[in-house]
């Protein structure tokens, strides 16, 4: 099968150029057979490299190591499921991965907007095929997925362990389909440029994209915050982490654009903000796919130094100067409709909300590239921490979720002071009771956690009232039951109400956050079996060792007892599994276990009020000689015998322990930021619901004869 | 038998991306494509009128507010009834 692999992806970028051709002929020469020819041209890029995924994952699934790619990142003791996604946690794998999501994505926009935008669609298509092309060139001549082992090794070097995860399988597609949709209303907006349609037509057209690939990127985000506070061990779930840093760029400015979009469909306002938006998003979505493959900033989650970096940073420049120039040549074009009629307006809202999302990405920006500027200007690589991040982001995002609150309750164009009384005295009173709670609850915190509270309270109450008085007014005027109303009043209005509960999702979410970075409790210690430390107001007490070998890895751990006030509160059992070196010769049958990776597994006990996370780092040099002296005697053993010299060491530590290190956190509200992001997401789905084919002749039905009577008066 | 898979995927790209070039159906599609683009700006002005309703209804316009956007918002949505019985008449034809 590697030749139809290898094949599939010649051919695939033999479709993108021809794609492209006919795109950009049909589009001069307004033959709409050949724009219809670039338009097929996506769907036959997403077939042959589908062909080209297929043939991999058949190779994975059948552990068929004359695939390099195979041999490499999988074993034939993988479980099935990582077999299934050990494709992507290569760099050529990834590589692939994405390009086949942007073609399905691609061909899924073009498909939906084929019957509108017939002079924008042909540019959008050369676009997003010229992004395949690029794609697929790389792992040709760079990254080739599809590579000859001979001879094939019997067995292959199998998955990082710190991959094996559930959410860490699923964390990169969701991200790469975040990326590559963020490329989708790009491709339109340079298409809208090149064509000069900006009218609203074409933001309609593919909104639906920006919001899918906002969430998209969102739960990628999430998943991969989830997986690093339970699955790695230094405990947390943001560490600022550069390519961490990259997704959140142009999800931030996505939020941006899916706000200030409803200004210029309303107001027909902020069209230069807008496409710059579009613009920036895509161009930070490759932006982000360059980091992690350029090795360019360290990062756990970068796949190291490679030769990619200058085909990316060249993309990257043609990308930039292009959009720019054509913004600059339309500028004259893009000029708004509208003025802003007052500061105490949705539009007035929405536009600081942009002000501190574009703001909150410039600081992150500045800070993930400051060890390369720090390089440029002083010649010496600098990088700043978490703390620099935080002195700078936390008050944004406590103004963001301020404004989450704003925005929903305050009116389009101008709000009267009777207005604002009747919008903001509900979360205002809200806002001040959270700070008194918090005060009282959390001793004496930092302000910033307070505001935050605060903030978060104001954004729910500020929505939760929009819902009341909502499907109160529905139920005024239909006689339905409040429940009804309510349900009646979300379903016919998606878009509004799946936003608002976004809002609260996200208020959820950074009310986790600031509970959880501000008010936890750290303890690094040393204990023996039988010994105890107090974290918060819990007693960890450390039980026994605990020592085990399965089929892939060696573990040793510990059983620690949580409880409080001398109640039982959970029993947790976290450990550090080694994983062997493949090399046997150079570290010995035993020794090699010592010497290959090591993961943690996490205990974690979770809690609406609080987790409690600990991790254990067993102390291994005390058994530096006896492992030494097992090789020495052992030196050919095989699986078998290694086996049983493994139960040895592994009984050894259960019964005769070295104090071992722990981390122990008892961190408050940590579920609510997995709670306020699965809030979210069904929040943007709600928004994303198409409207049911009935609802819509429903409301045409009813909406003809007052346009009628419109049209009459007219 | 991996030579012939190869062939097969290239005969299926080859007729995937070709077949408009041998069927007629593509100016149809572009007819068709200038009333769905005006019929989704209706069905997007639509939502617009009701929208605006719903924030006077729960307090968020004044009155004079409310008639004035409902007023340029209906005058909208009339004209773009005039586009679509023009493009209707046209059978699609003009640009967009």
């Amino acid at each position: 099968m590697l030749t139809l692999g290898r094949a599939s992806l010649v051919l695939a970028l033999a479709v993108a150029v021809v794609g492209i051709v006919s795109s950009l002929y049909g589009a001069r020469a307004g033959r709409a057979e050949w724009v219809a020819v670039g338009r097929r041209s996506m769907y036959a890029l997403f077939g042959v490299l589908t062909v080209t995924m297929v043939v991999l994952e058949a190779a994975f699934l059948r552990s068929d190591f004359s695939f390099r790619l195979v041999a490499s990142h999988s074993s034939t003791t993988t479980p099935t499921f990582y077999k299934l996604t050990a494709l992507w946690s290569s760099q050529e794998g990834s590589l692939l991965l994405w390009v086949w999501l942007l073609s399905g994505w691609a061909s899924l926009a073009l498909a939906a907007t084929r019957k509108q935008l017939r002079e924008i669609a042909p540019y959008a298509t050369a676009v997003l095929l010229g992004l395949g092309g690029f794609f697929v060139s790389l792992t040709l001549v760079l990254a080739h997925p599809i590579q000859l082992l001979d001879p094939a090794p019997v067995e292959g070097n199998g998955l990082t362990p710190l991959l094996r995860h559930p959410s860490m399988m699923i964390h990169p597609p969701m991200l790469y389909s975040g990326y590559t949709l963020a490329t989708i209303p790009f491709a339109f907006a340079l298409g809208a440029l090149i064509t000069r349609r900006l009218d609203a037509a074409w933001l309609r057209s593919i909104r639906r994209f920006a919001l899918l690939g906002w969430l998209c990127l969102g739960a990628g985000i999430l998943l991969g915050a989830r997986w690093s506070w339970s699955e790695l061990g230094w405990g947390g779930y943001w560490a600022w982490d550069p390519v961490e840093n990259a997704s959140l760029l142009p999800w931030l400015t996505g939020t941006a654009f899916l706000h200030s979009l409803m200004i210029q469909e309303k107001r027909g306002m902020l069209r230069v903000w807008n496409i710059s938006l579009v613009l920036a998003t895509g161009i930070l979505a490759i932006m982000g796919t360059f980091l992690v493959r350029s090795g360019i900033l360290e990062s756990i989650h970068a796949f190291g130094a490679s030769t990619l970096g200058i085909p990316f940073l060249a993309l990257l420049g043609v990308l930039m100067v292009s959009s720019a120039a054509l913004v600059l040549i339309r500028r004259d074009e893009l000029r708004s409709e509208h003025r802003l009629d007052s500061l105490f307006s949705r539009e007035a809202a929405f536009l600081f909300n942009n002000l501190a999302l574009v703001g909150l990405c410039f600081v992150i920006m500045w800070g993930t590239f400051f060890p390369l500027i720090s390089e440029i200007a002083t010649g010496t690589k600098a990088s700043v921490g978490p703390p620099w991040f935080d002195r700078y982001t936390v008050p944004l995002a406590i103004a963001l979720v301020f404004l989450s609150g704003i925005g929903p309750a305050i009116a389009w164009r101008r709000a009267t002071p009777r207005n604002l009384r009747r919008a903001f005295l509900f979360p205002l009173a809200a806002a001040g009771g959270a700070f008194l709670v918090g005060w009282a609850v959390a001793g004496e915190p930092k302000v910033t956690t307070l505001a935050m509270f605060s903030a978060a309270a104001f954004a729910v109450a500020a929505v939760g009232q929009e819902f009341w008085r909502g499907a109160r007014a529905r139920h005024a005027s239909t006689g339905a039951s409040l429940p009804i109303a309510l349900a009646t009043l979300v379903s016919r209005n998606r878009r509004r109400y799946g936003g608002y509960v976004v809002h609260v999702g996200i208020a959820l979410l950074f009310l986790g956050v600031a509970a959880s970075s501000a008010l936890q409790d750290v303890r690094d210690v040393r204990l023996r079996p039988g010994q105890s430390v107090h974290v918060k107001n819990y007693e960890i007490r450390y039980v026994r060792a605990t020592g085990k070998l399965d089929h892939e890895k060696l573990s040793l751990g510990a059983l620690l007892r949580v409880s409080k006030d001398g109640h039982h509160v959970a029993t947790l059992a976290p450990s550090r599994g080694y994983y062997p070196s493949p090399d046997a010769r150079q570290f010995g049958p035993i020794g090699r276990y010592f010497e290959g990776e090591a993961t943690s597994e996490v205990g974690l006990k979770t809690g609406v009020e609080r987790d409690i996370w600990t991790s254990v780092e067993p102390n291994i040099d005390s058994f530096a000689p006896m492992v030494d002296g097992i090789d020495r005697r052992f030196p050919l053993a095989d699986a078998g015998a290694q086996g049983l010299l493994l139960n040895v060491i592994a009984e050894r530590y259960r019964l005769d322990p070295p104090p071992a290190g722990f981390r122990m956190i008892v961190s408050p509200l940590v579920t609510w930021i997995w709670l306020g992001g699965l809030v979210a997401i069904a929040g943007a789905l709600i928004a994303l619901w198409p409207r049911p084919e009935r609802a819509r002749a429903w409301v045409l039905a009813v909406s003809k004869p007052r346009l009628g009577r419109a049209v009459g008066r007219a | 038998m991996e030579l012939v898979l190869v062939l097969l995927v290239l005969a299926a790209s080859a007729a995937v991306i070709s077949s408009p070039l041998w069927h007629r159906t593509v100016s149809k599609d572009a007819e068709v494509g200038e009333v769905a683009a005006l019929e989704a700006a209706k069905a997007a002005k639509l939502n617009e009128i009701r929208d605006t309703e719903l924030d006077f209804r729960i307090g968020k316009l004044s009155e004079d507010d409310y008639q004035a956007l409902d007023r340029q918002l209906r005058a909208e949505a009339v004209d773009l009834l005039h586009q679509l019985d023009a493009a209707r008449a046209d059978g699609g034809g003009g640009s967009r």
